[in-house]
């Protein structure tokens, strides 16, 4: 390509990850008094791997990634690089976040316009991010608008509207029930039209295992592509913090549908801490790209890796 | 990527086989397998834990042990102990004596309170009843009009004023079904994260004021771990009835129903199986347990076959196949009867080891593809449909023009079906009872 990539700067500064890990704190209390207790074992014996087991488990790991962790981390061991459970906790982080470093997480937003189309299943919040998504952009000098490609929902018109008015960001949209491609091509001429710098397609919630809304996606996909080969720059996954093992099979579905790049895991502020998408990162190469943890504007942040892992490993 | 759990059984326990009984040793490495299918079902991991320490009690008894097929008797412990703790039999919904019924119901963002009050309005209905849709929900933007929207499309009262607190809705949606004349009110409240103290005591405030027979806990079907710290926070704020489970139309193994059942102890009422507002049952113990072991939901298949399927209508193909003379007509009777069954990906789900079919994914027909098909036979002239033969070039083009497909698709039906037609008198010749099963249209669409 061409041109460089621009990448969407960081909105805002540690205040941010501030509240993230206060919320997150008050929500892992007991989950960090187990932590703290792995840590305070004098040494790596039974008990420790156990416990450590439990704590992955607890976090949706997932049984398969939480068997390979340990089973590494006890040959690690053996090898005696690892006497404390304080060492062995760092080790396991490093080991993560080598992996997670490897994956580019910033947003391709080049394109005149940029296209995001933001999918997911029902109910994992994909409206909210869309309109989040829209202010975090915006205040980093872009011109965002939304297109309300989610045509099916009672309401869901209205409801994106509603954001959009809070977000400060047009929004386009047609009558409930019309072809959401059609929405998504007008938004894009309508961004041109206006010098809108990126468009925002928010889509209707669908089960990945339903053959014809997947078909639906690709569709809309392929009429994105129609105004310029190299878009949507970003389609995004957008995963429920609470659901565990099936979201790898979400992202898996959608990704045979369309070309995913990354994934916004939301309601990050509850007590679940998502570490499916370990798993999913490493299994299926789809980057963590986005987190939400809550219901306000500014609630939606740039995933950092080795502070997921802090929080994730209470370290 | 899952194995149903009777593979990974036999495979666990396929090496004991010629000894014929089986140890204390062979039955962890089978349990061992138990727990990771339990794992992957997303069941919390405690309540694995304490599930599977249950189920090696009996286990190491002369039951399994004994017994000359083990690894199935070790399932059938399992399936029983899963279903006992899922409750066994399915709970009755009841009515309060003296109307109103008032219903509430809860849960975390997105977990599909609004769309379940609207098909349990409709349920309701169908039972007799004369519901209020009452929204609480003033955070959500947009939340009251999609309530409305439901209502309206089913032709309900709603009741969801703006500018209002959501308790004092609550005490007035008791006035407005008086004067509705509705003999039961539907409470959809605002969705809550199970940590929010303000949002919970404002739950509380609203059971408080407005006593309900049901405060039910709307949970969906692919929650993970945080699905027993959910429930356990909900209970404790409003002390939960029951649970409806959502979004079990998906692939999720619903391992969900068992962690909420160990710490609540309350009956799971309803299951949402789809977008339609219909798209809602009952919840059965015994099928959701198959489900979480990945072992199949027959039962649900069977019944829906038989709700759906024209007993009639599948002898008469039955019978034109065993003569050999199955036609495009015959062809399409078949198609009708599958899409009837919903969705194909849906009934393969139910099938043992539908999990894995589930895989091949793109290689069923979808719906859309169902009715391409449709549309070209339909297109035919009934001469055309019994003698496929005389459908030459300019017959061809008029069909695609015909149907909205083009000369290839209908060549591929064509050709598809000749292979069919072949088979079938084969077959025919044959003997072997075909049943109503649909032919696999697979090679017919592309």
């Amino acid at each position: 390509m061409s041109d460089p990539p621009k990448r969407a700067e960081e909105a805002s500064s540690g205040g941010w990850w501030r509240r993230f890990a206060d919320r997150l704190a008050t929500g892992r209390k007991a989950y960090v008094a187990d932590l703290q207790e792995l840590l305070g074992r004098p040494a790596l014996d039974e008990q420790f791997f156990e416990d450590l087991e439990g704590t992955l488990l607890s976090a949706d790991v997932g049984a398969a990634t939480t068997e390979r962790t340990l089973r590494r981390l006890r040959a690690e061991a053996a090898s005696a690089h690892l006497r404390s459970p304080t060492d062995a906790l760092h080790y396991l982080k490093q080991a993560f976040l080598q992996e997670m470093q490897r994956m580019d997480r910033s947003l391709r937003l080049d394109g005149q316009p940029a296209v995001v189309l933001v999918v997911g299943v029902n109910g994992s919040g994909k409206t909210t991010t869309v309109a989040k998504l829209a202010h975090l952009l915006g205040q980093s000098g872009r011109r965002p608008l939304i297109a309300a490609a989610d045509t099916y929902r009672a309401a869901a018109i209205d409801q994106l509207k509603l954001w959009g008015e809070r977000a400060e960001t047009p929004v386009i949209a047609h009558q409930p029930g019309s072809d959401p491609g059609a929405v998504a091509y007008d938004a894009i001429q309508a961004a041109r039209a206006r010098g809108s710098d990126v468009v925002l397609v928010d889509t209707a919630g669908r089960l990945h295992t339903r053959v014809d809304l997947m078909d639906e996606l690709r569709k809309i996909q392929r009429v994105i592509q129609r105004h310029d080969p190299a878009a949507p720059q970003e389609v995004l996954a957008v995963l429920d913090a609470h659901i565990g093992q099936n979201s790898a099979q979400q992202v898996k579905h959608f990704g045979d549908a369309v070309r995913l790049t990354g994934l916004v895991v939301t309601k990050m502020d509850g007590s679940a801490r998502a570490g499916v998408v370990l798993s999913i990162e490493e299994d299926l190469q789809v980057p963590t790209k986005l987190v939400g943890i809550g219901e306000s504007l500014d609630d939606l942040n740039f995933f950092d890796p080795a502070r997921y892992l802090d929080a994730l490993l209470g370290l | 990527m899952f194995e149903t759990l009777t593979e990974r059984l036999d495979a666990a326990l396929k090496k004991l086989t010629g000894r014929g009984k089986l140890s204390e040793a062979d039955v962890d490495a089978g349990l061992r397998e138990v727990r990771l299918a339990l794992l992957e079902a997303d069941v919390n991991y405690k309540v694995a834990r304490d599930f599977v320490a249950r189920i090696r009690q009996r286990a190491v008894g002369a039951e399994v042990l004994d017994s000359l097929t083990p690894g199935q008797q070790l399932i059938k412990v399992v399936r029983d102990e899963l279903v006992e703790l899922l409750g066994r039999e399915r709970a009755p919904f009841t009515y309060a004596p003296s109307p109103p019924t008032v219903i509430i119901l809860a849960g975390l963002q997105g977990s599909g309170k609004t769309t379940t009050a609207g098909k349990l309005a409709l349920y309701v209905r169908r039972e007799g009843h004369r519901p209020l849709l009452v929204s609480t929900d003033v955070r959500r933007p947009a939340a009251m009009e999609q309530l409305e929207v439901l209502a309206g499309s089913l032709s309900l009262p709603a009741f969801a004023p703006r500018g209002q607190e959501p308790v004092a809705i609550a005490r007035q949606a008791l006035d407005e079904a008086r004067r509705v004349n509705a003999d039961l009110i539907l409470l959809d409240t605002a969705g809550r994260l199970q940590m929010d103290p303000e949002l919970l005591a404002e739950l509380a405030a609203m059971v408080a004021a407005v006593p309900a027979q049901h405060r039910l806990l709307v949970l969906d079907a692919m929650t993970g771990q945080e699905a027993v710290n959910v429930t356990t926070s909900f209970q404790q704020a409003v002390s939960l009835t029951g649970v409806i489970l959502t979004k079990l139309d998906g692939d999720a193994r619903g391992g969900a129903a068992l962690s909420l059942r160990a710490v609540t102890h309350c009956p799971i009422q309803f299951v949402g199986v789809g977008e339609k507002l219909t798209d809602f049952e009952p919840f059965h113990p015994a099928r959701m347990a198959s489900r979480i072991l990945g072992m199949g939901d027959v039962l649900t298949l069977i019944e829906k076959a038989q709700e759906q399927v024209d007993v009639g209508a599948a002898e008469k193909v039955e019978k034109r196949l065993r003569e050999g003379q199955f036609t495009l007509t015959d062809f399409m009777e078949q198609l009708k009867q599958v899409k009837k069954m919903g969705p194909l990906e849906g009934i393969i789900g139910m099938l043992p080891g539908g999990g894995r079919l589930k895989e091949l994914g793109g290689a069923l027909p979808s719906d859309g593809q169902l009715r391409q098909m449709e549309a070209i036979i339909l297109s035919m002239t009934p001469p055309e449909r019994e003698r496929p033969d005389i459908i030459d070039g300019s017959r061809r083009r008029r069909i695609a023009r015909g149907s909205g497909t083009d000369v290839s698709q209908v060549n591929r039906l064509l050709k598809g079906f000749a292979q069919m037609q072949q088979l079938v008198k084969q077959m025919g010749k044959g003997r072997g009872n075909l049943g109503g099963l649909p032919i696999d249209p697979r090679q017919l669409i592309g």
